[in-house]
């Protein structure tokens, strides 16, 4: 299965998220899916309500970030290393 | 009057509580995240922020043990399909594109800007103002939100755009305000409902203007008759407004006060007709928030700026103004206020007033009240977050 990394801001959001799981998918958004069948509300944090990955975050698959921020169809494999992250902006 | 004070900032949800006579801040609540409003809703108290995360997108939180505890409230979500008339951003590059065919682009919450509570007569209803330009309601105490449609799909924003392209002209255009969520789009920033009959509310829209329903929400109409816009071919024009805030005496509720880019308006017969009562000659004229007296119709208090072209303090000295005879005249108060090298601009939901008291924050993170109707000043804080709203709770 894919390994997903995620950027410790959202184990604020969801505490019991682990720095890193194994999530069932062959593509991101089936990952995201899953996700937020394990962590229920998870996906509205990454993709707005039109399934578009949000503006300042951005996902790596491979060390790439994906291409299709509209739905997440880009493809993963077993053992790709997903990374979930958020821009680093504010002030 | 209140005793607590609840403030949304650029750094999380600030509470003061007066106790023992003085003022004193809680520690912040939602630390490091950013919130666009926050409330209390005055039937059974409890406190709403509206998160403003950058990230991770809009969501809201509330707080059923004053301020002790915060819950996730549902999502405000746009429904499948919805959609929104693509605008052109004010910049010479774009205006190039100016005549070429309407586009499309589908909507997702950006920003819930503010909301507006019913009154006793509908438990359980809040109303709230979002870019890109949706008024959402929800009638189970937020637990569910629903996109007002009939706004949504109203004749002045292209029609139903659900069932197809736009059948009419679209009059509402974007706000500067929602420049900072990547599109140029309306916002509905002020739902003043009336307390005489939730059924009948105002939304305040920029760029757009006012906009009344007397059912509930079934149907909405226009109501800028008298607004006169300084900055269209046509200042007479029915849309194309940009009201900063509108506010109702509570008292008299026919009673509405609106500070807009073109001046400060009032009207007396429900925004039947507006009349503008500007007055330059004391600086009143441009600004922000504008805050109601809750018992005397003819009371308001606005925070003038410099100006449209130079949205700064004038002279660098901060003052608040206040009517008391429905803006034949203004008197101005500095008592306690900075009067030199004061750079602070005051956002929309920034000024509040509750009986005697009158309170307002900054962009550069003060505080100050007035606990004399405005005459005079004390800073609760200098050295907190920018603030985007201050209410009484």
């Amino acid at each position: 299965m894919p390994l997903v990394t995620f950027t410790r801001h959202l184990q604020r959001f969801f505490p019991t998220l682990k720095e890193t799981e194994e999530v069932a998918g062959t593509t991101v958004r089936e990952l995201l899916d899953e996700l937020d069948r394990r962590y229920p509300g998870f996906a509205a944090y990454v993709v707005d309500e039109t399934g578009r990955l949000r503006r300042h975050v951005n996902v790596f698959v491979r060390e790439e970030p994906i291409c299709d921020r509209e739905s997440l169809a880009d493809r993963v494999a077993p053992g790709d290393k997903v990374h979930v992250l958020q821009a680093l902006s504010g002030g | 009057m209140s005793d607590c004070l609840l403030l949304a900032t650029k750094k999380g949800t600030l509470i003061f509580d007066k106790t023992g006579g003085r003022w004193k801040a809680r520690p912040i609540t939602h630390a490091g995240m950013a919130v666009s409003y926050a409330a209390s809703d005055p039937r059974e108290g409890t406190l709403w922020a509206c998160m403003d995360n950058a990230h991770w997108g809009p969501a809201l939180m509330r707080s059923r043990d004053a301020g002790a505890t915060w819950e996730d409230a549902s999502r405000i979500i746009y429904p499948k399909g919805a959609r929104y008339i693509e605008q052109l951003i004010p910049d010479p590059k774009a205006m190039e594109e100016a005549g070429r065919p309407v586009t499309y682009k589908p909507a997702a919450l950006m920003k819930v800007w503010v909301l507006g509570f019913a009154g006793n007569d509908q438990p359980g209803v809040i109303h709230a103002g979002t870019l890109p330009g949706g008024l959402f309601t929800t009638h189970d105490g937020g637990e569910s939100w629903e996109l007002n449609l009939p706004l949504w799909n109203h004749e002045s924003r292209g029609g139903d755009l659900f069932a197809g392209d736009a059948t009419s002209k679209n009059e509402w255009g974007g706000t500067p305000a929602a420049m900072a969520y990547g599109d140029f789009v309306p916002g509905i920033h002020s739902v003043v409902v009336d307390p005489r009959d939730s059924n009948h509310l105002y939304a305040a829209v920029s760029c757009a203007g006012v906009v009344e329903t007397r059912d509930g929400g079934k149907t909405w109409a226009a109501c800028n008759r008298g607004m006169l816009n300084d900055y269209l071919p046509d200042p007479e024009a029915p849309w194309g407004h940009d009201p900063h805030f509108v506010a109702l005496c509570p008292a008299r509720p026919d009673r509405l006060w609106q500070q807009n880019h073109s001046g400060v308006f009032t009207s007396e017969d429900g925004a039947g007709r507006w009349k503008r009562v500007s007055q330059p000659d004391v600086a009143v004229h441009f600004g922000f928030p504008i805050a109601a007296d809750d018992q005397d119709e003819k009371t308001a208090w606005v925070v003038p700026l410099r100006s449209d072209q130079e949205r700064m303090t004038l002279g660098g000295g901060l003052f608040v103004a206040r009517t008391s005879d429905g803006g034949l005249s203004w008197q101005t108060f500095r008592e306690g206020l900075p009067q030199e090298h004061c750079y602070d601009v005051i956002y929309r939901h920034a000024l509040d007033a509750r009986g005697d008291r009158v309170c307002f924050g900054t962009t550069t993170g003060n505080l100050y009240m007035s606990e004399d109707r405005g005459e005079s000043w004390r800073c609760l804080g200098n050295h907190l977050p920018p603030i985007h709203s201050v209410r009484f709770a």
